[in-house]
C-alpha cells in the first residue's frame, strides 16, 4: 500500500520516542501540542467559562424571580450596574442574557465539550499517538483563548457588553447609538467570534483529517466507537457553517464601523433618519441561523456520542443499532443544513416557504427518535452499573426526550407564530441542547476522569451531583413551559407593562429562581469534586469501568505518544459487552477473535482469516515513524 | 466490515485503503487539511455571494422600456458594461470589460504556470519548480496590481460624476466615484458588495502569493530536494487553484450578470 523503506524508518525510530527530551514547562504546560494537554487547557478554561456563564443567569434569574429585592451585595461586583435604588440597570440585564448565550453556547458546549473531548478522546479511540497536527491544535486553543480574553475584557467596559441577545440581529446591533450593549462591547464580541471561529476551523480540520488517516490498523469505520461517529460529524458541521457565522460577522463589522449598508435599510433612530439604504437584516438571520441551527447539533452530537458510550458500557451491552446510530446522525447532520428559516417564521416569510420549512424541521423527529429508542433498548434489560456517568447519560436521555417533544411544537409554523420569543422556546432549547449537553459533558468528564489525571471521582459527591442537577434543571425549565404558553417573552427586564403579567405566576417565576439557584449551587459539589479528586482522588486503575475502547489500553496515565512501543491494532466493534458464551463480560477491541472461539458468531469466524493481515500489517501512518 | 480482501490496486475504491494504518488513497493528512479548509472556504465566499444575489436582486434591472436611456442611478442596479469600461492609458475610450478580462486571464494564466511547477515537483526538477512558481507569483502580483488599478479608478470615478439628492438632508450634490457610502455608478450597496467581495478575494490573493513566495524560497534554498518530495507546492497550489475558482465566480457575478 505504501512505500516498502518505511520499514527501514521504522527501526531508527522505535529507538528514537522512547527517549524524547523533556520539554520545557512552557512547551509541556502552556503552549503544548500534545492533544490530552490541550483537552485539558479546555477542560479547565471551559469550566470557569460555565462557572461565569450559569452565574450570569443567577443573576438575571434574581431579577425576574424577585423583581423588588435589594441587589446592593452585588455592588461590589457590578458596581455602576446596580443603580441607585438597588436595582439591576435594564441595559445590564439585556447585556446579561446575551453574554448568557454567548459564553453557554459557544465557550462553554461547543468549545468546552468538543473541544475537550474530540482532542482527547479521538487520538486514543481511534489509536494514534496525537492529532494530525499538533501545532494547529495548539494554535486552535490559543486562539480560542485569545477569543476569551476580549470577551472577558468586553465585561469590564464602561457600556458593557454586547446588548442584543445571542443572535446579535442587526439593526439593533448594527447601529452603536441603539443602546450601550451596541457600542464598543459589540464590537468586541464581533471580533472575538471572529477569532473564534478560526479556532473551530483549525480544531476541526485537525479532528476531521486525526480520523480519515490516523486510524490504527483495522480500525475501519465501522469499527469505530459512536463517540467518534459523534465527534467526526461535528467537526463537519462546524467545518461547513462557522464560515458562514465569520461572514455574517464581517459584514456587520462593516456595518458597524465603515458606513456600509448589508442590513440596513431606511432606517430612523431617535427621530433621525439614516442614510443607509438597500440592505436587509433578514437578510442576516438568515446567514446567522446558517450556522445557528447546526450549531445546535454542534452542541449536541459530541453529547450523544458520549452518551451513546457511557451506556453501552455501563448497561454490560451492546449499544442497541450502532448503525442506525451513525444512519441517524449523519440523518441529523445533513437535515441540520436545512431547517434553519424555521428560527425566522414571524419574518414574514412567504407561508408556503414556511411550510417546506416546517417539513424538513419535522423530520428531524425521526432521526433523533431512532437515537432515543436506541438508548432505552440499549438500557433495556442490562446490567446496569449506576456510576454518576451513567446518571448523567441517562439523565441526558431523559432531557433530550422531553425537550425533543416541544421540538415538535415549535417546528410547527403555525404554533410557533404564538409561542415565538416566548418562554416556551427557552424552556424548549435549554432542555434538549442546554441541558442535556451540559449532562453530556459531565457524564464525560466523570467517565473519562480517569483516564485523564489517573485518579477517580467521588462516587458519593457525583450522586448528590446529579440528583439535585436533574431535580433542579427539570423545577427550571418545566414551569417555564407555562409561562411561555402564558404568552410571556424572553428577554424581558421585568413584566409590568401589561396588568396581566403584573399578578400572574410571580410565584412561578419566583419557584425557577430558587430552582435555579439551588442548581447552581451543585455544580459547585462538582468543582469541588473535581479539583479535590485531581490531587486526593482514589488512584484509578487502568480500565476502571471494564471498557473496550482503545483508550483504556495506554498506561493509566498515558504519556507523549499514548502507547509505549507499538500501538495496538483492532480487530473488532468496541460493543462486545456480556456476549454469550464469553468469559468475562467484556472483550476489548484489541483481542482478535481467534482468541475467542467460545463467543464468535458465525460471520465472526470467518473474519479470523483475515487477522494475521491486520497483525502483521504495520501501522504506516504511525505519526512516531514519520519523519518530523 | 471490510472483509473482502483484495489486491488489485487499480480498483477505485479500494476498500484496504480504508482498513486502517494507511493513510486512505494516499493522501498526507497536510493535503487533506489543505481539502477541508477550501471546504471551509467555499461557504465563506458563499455566504458572500449569496448576500450579493439577495441585495442585487432587490433593486430593479435596468429596462430601457422604464427607465429611458441608460444612466447612472440609484433607482436600478447598474449595467457592469457600463461601469467597467476603462483601460489604463486609453483615458475616454469605452472599452467594456477589457481590463477585467486581462485581470482574470493574467490569474487564470498563473494557475497553469502553478499546475507546471507541480508537474516539475513531481519530476524532482527543481529549477523548473523555481521557474514556474516564481511566474506564479508574477501573475499573482500583476493581477493584484490591476485590482489596486481597478480600485482606484472605480474610487476616482468618471469625468462628470453624478449629481445625487442627499437622503438625509436632501441636499444635491454631484459626487465622483465610489465609497461606502456614496457610489456614483448606482446604488451605495452595488459599491459595498464591489469592495467587499473584491477585497475579500484580493486578500485570499495576497495571502495566495505570500505562501507562493515561502514556497518559492524553500525550493530556491533547496530545502524540497532535501526533503525528497515537493508537496509543499501541491498544497498550496491547491489553494491557488481555489483562489482562482472563486475568481470565477466573482466575475461572473459582478461582470456578467
Amino acid at each position: 500500500m505504501a512505500t516498502v523503506d518505511t520499514s527501514l524508518v521504522h527501526d531508527a525510530h522505535t529507538h528514537e520516542h522512547d527517549h524524547h527530551e523533556p520539554q520545557s514547562f512552557w512547551r509541556t504546560y502552556v503552549f503544548s501540542e500534545d492533544h490530552k494537554t490541550i483537552a485539558k487547557q479546555y477542560l479547565i478554561t471551559g469550566i470557569l467559562w460555565a462557572v461565569i456563564g450559569i452565574g450570569m443567569s443567577i443573576i438575571f434569574r434574581l431579577q425576574l424571580g424577585f423583581p423588588k429585592m435589594s441587589m446592593a451585595w452585588l455592588k461590589p461586583i457590578l458596581g455602576e450596574w446596580i443603580n441607585e435604588s438597588n436595582q439591576l440597570d435594564p441595559n445590564f440585564y439585556l447585556a446579561l442574557v446575551t453574554m448568557h448565550g454567548t459564553i453557554m453556547v459557544f465557550f462553554v458546549l461547543t468549545a468546552g465539550l468538543s473541544g475537550t473531548f474530540s482532542n482527547f478522546l479521538i487520538p486514543l479511540q481511534v489509536g494514534a499517538r496525537d492529532m494530525a497536527s499538533g501545532f494547529l491544535n495548539m494554535l486552535s486553543y490559543w486562539f480560542f483563548f485569545v477569543a476569551g480574553v476580549i470577551m472577558f475584557s468586553s465585561l469590564l467596559i464602561e457600556t458593557g457588553p454586547a446588548g442584543g441577545g445571542w443572535v446579535v440581529y442587526p439593526p439593533l446591533s448594527a447601529l452603536p447609538q441603539a443602546n450601550p450593549g451596541s457600542g464598543l462591547g459589540m464590537t468586541l464580541w464581533l471580533v472575538s467570534m471572529a477569532l473564534f471561529i478560526v479556532s473551530q476551523l483549525l480544531g476541526g480540520i485537525n479532528y476531521i483529517t486525526t480520523v480519515i488517516n490516523l486510524r490504527t490498523r483495522g480500525m475501519t469505520f465501522s469499527k469505530l466507537p459512536l463517540t467518534i461517529w459523534a465527534f467526526f460529524l461535528t467537526a463537519v458541521l462546524g467545518l461547513i457553517s462557522f464560515p458562514v457565522l465569520l461572514s455574517a460577522a464581517l459584514l456587520l463589522i462593516f456595518d458597524r464601523s465603515f458606513g456600509t449598508s448589508f442590513y440596513l435599510s431606511e432606517i430612523y433612530i431617535n427621530g433621525e433618519a439614516l442614510p443607509n439604504v438597500g440592505g436587509s437584516p433578514i437578510l442576516f438571520q438568515h446567514l446567522f441561523w446558517f450556522l445557528g441551527h447546526p450549531e445546535v447539533y454542534i452542541v449536541m452530537l459530541p453529547a450523544l456520542g458520549i452518551t451513546s458510550e457511557i451506556i453501552a458500557t455501563n448497561s454490560r451491552k451492546p449499544i442497541f443499532g450502532y448503525r442506525a446510530m451513525i444512519a441517524s446522525m449523519l440523518g441529523i447532520a445533513f437535515l441540520a443544513f436545512i431547517v434553519w428559516a424555521h428560527h425566522m417564521f414571524v419574518t414574514g416569510m412567504n407561508p408556503f416557504l414556511g411550510s417546506i420549512f416546517m417539513f424538513l424541521t419535522l423530520i428531524i423527529a425521526v432521526p433523533s427518535a431512532v437515537k432515543a429508542f436506541n438508548y432505552i433498548t440499549t438500557l433495556w434489560r442490562g446490567n446496569i452499573r449506576f456510576t454518576p456517568a451513567m446518571l448523567f447519560s441517562i439523565g441526558l436521555v431523559s432531557f433530550f426526550i422531553s425537550g425533543g417533544v416541544t421540538g415538535l411544537i415549535l417546528g410547527n409554523s403555525a404554533l410557533d407564530i404564538q409561542l415565538h420569543d416566548t418562554y416556551f422556546v427557552v424552556a424548549h432549547f435549554h432542555l434538549v441542547m442546554g441541558a442535556s449537553s451540559a449532562f453530556g459533558l459531565l457524564a464525560g468528564v466523570y467517565h473519562w476522569f480517569p483516564k485523564m489525571f489517573g485518579r477517580m471521582m467521588n462516587e458519593k459527591l457525583g450522586y448528590i451531583h446529579f440528583w439535585l442537577s436533574f431535580a433542579g434543571i427539570y423545577c427550571v425549565f418545566f414551569p417555564m413551559h407555562y409561562t411561555g404558553i402564558a404568552g410571556f417573552p424572553r428577554r424581558y427586564y421585568a413584566f409590568t407593562s401589561y396588568e396581566w403579567t403584573k399578578t400572574i405566576f410571580t410565584d412561578l417565576n419566583a419557584f425557577i429562581s430558587i430552582a435555579a439557584i439551588v442548581s447552581f449551587g451543585a455544580q459547585f459539589l462538582f468543582l469541588f469534586n473535581f479539583f479535590y479528586s485531581l490531587f486526593r482522588g482514589r488512584k484509578a486503575t487502568q480500565n476502571p469501568w471494564k471498557s473496550n475502547t482503545l483508550e483504556w489500553t495506554t498506561p493509566i496515565e498515558p504519556g507523549h505518544g499514548n502507547w509505549p512501543g507499538e500501538i495496538p491494532a483492532v480487530y473488532r466493534w468496541p460493543y462486545d459487552y456480556s456476549k454469550p458464551g464469553a468469559a468475562d463480560d467484556f472483550i476489548p477491541q484489541t483481542v482478535p477473535y481467534s482468541q475467542t472461539p467460545e463467543s464468535n458468531l458465525p460471520h465472526e469466524n470467518e473474519l479470523i482469516a483475515f487477522e494475521k493481515e491486520i497483525e502483521e500489517a504495520e501501522n504506516l501512518n504511525d505519526q512516531f515513524r514519520q519523519p518530523h | 466490515m471490510a472483509a473482502t480482501v483484495t489486491t488489485d490496486s487499480t480498483e477505485v475504491f479500494d476498500k484496504k485503503s480504508w482498513m486502517g494504518g494507511v493513510e486512505p488513497m494516499k493522501v498526507s493528512y497536510g493535503k487533506l487539511m489543505m481539502w477541508f479548509f477550501l471546504l471551509s472556504d467555499t461557504f465563506t465566499f458563499s455566504a458572500l455571494l449569496v448576500t450579493y444575489g439577495l441585495i442585487r436582486f432587490s433593486f430593479p434591472a435596468y429596462d430601457p422600456a422604464v427607465h429611458g436611456a441608460f444612466q447612472f442611478s440609484d433607482l436600478y442596479w447598474p449595467i457592469p458594461e457600463k461601469v467597467y469600461n476603462s483601460v489604463p492609458f486609453l483615458h475616454g475610450v469605452d472599452l467594456p470589460l477589457v481590463f477585467v478580462g486581462i485581470m482574470t486571464f493574467i490569474l487564470i494564466f498563473s494557475s497553469v504556470t502553478m499546475v507546471l511547477a507541480v508537474e516539475a515537483g513531481h519530476r524532482m526538477d527543481r529549477a523548473s519548480v523555481e521557474k514556474y512558481m516564481l511566474w506564479t507569483i508574477i501573475g499573482g502580483f500583476a493581477f493584484l496590481g490591476c485590482q489596486a488599478w481597478e480600485w482606484s479608478h472605480f474610487i476616482h470615478g468618471t469625468d462628470n460624476g453624478r449629481m445625487i439628492t442627499d437622503v438625509v438632508t436632501k441636499e444635491v450634490r454631484t459626487i465622483f466615484g465610489a465609497n461606502l457610502t456614496e457610489n456614483e455608478y448606482g446604488p451605495a450597496a452595488f459599491a459595498d458588495l464591489f469592495f467587499f467581495i473584491t477585497g475579500f478575494h484580493g486578500t485570499h490573493v495576497f495571502s495566495g502569493v505570500v505562501l507562493n513566495i515561502l514556497i518559492f524560497y524553500r525550493t530556491a534554498t533547496g530545502l524540497y530536494a532535501r526533503r525528497g518530495h515537493y508537496e509543499m507546492v501541491e498544497k498550496v497550489g491547491l489553494y491557488w487553484h481555489f483562489v482562482d475558482l472563486v475568481w470565477v465566480f466573482v466575475f461572473t457575478f459582478f461582470y456578467l450578470v
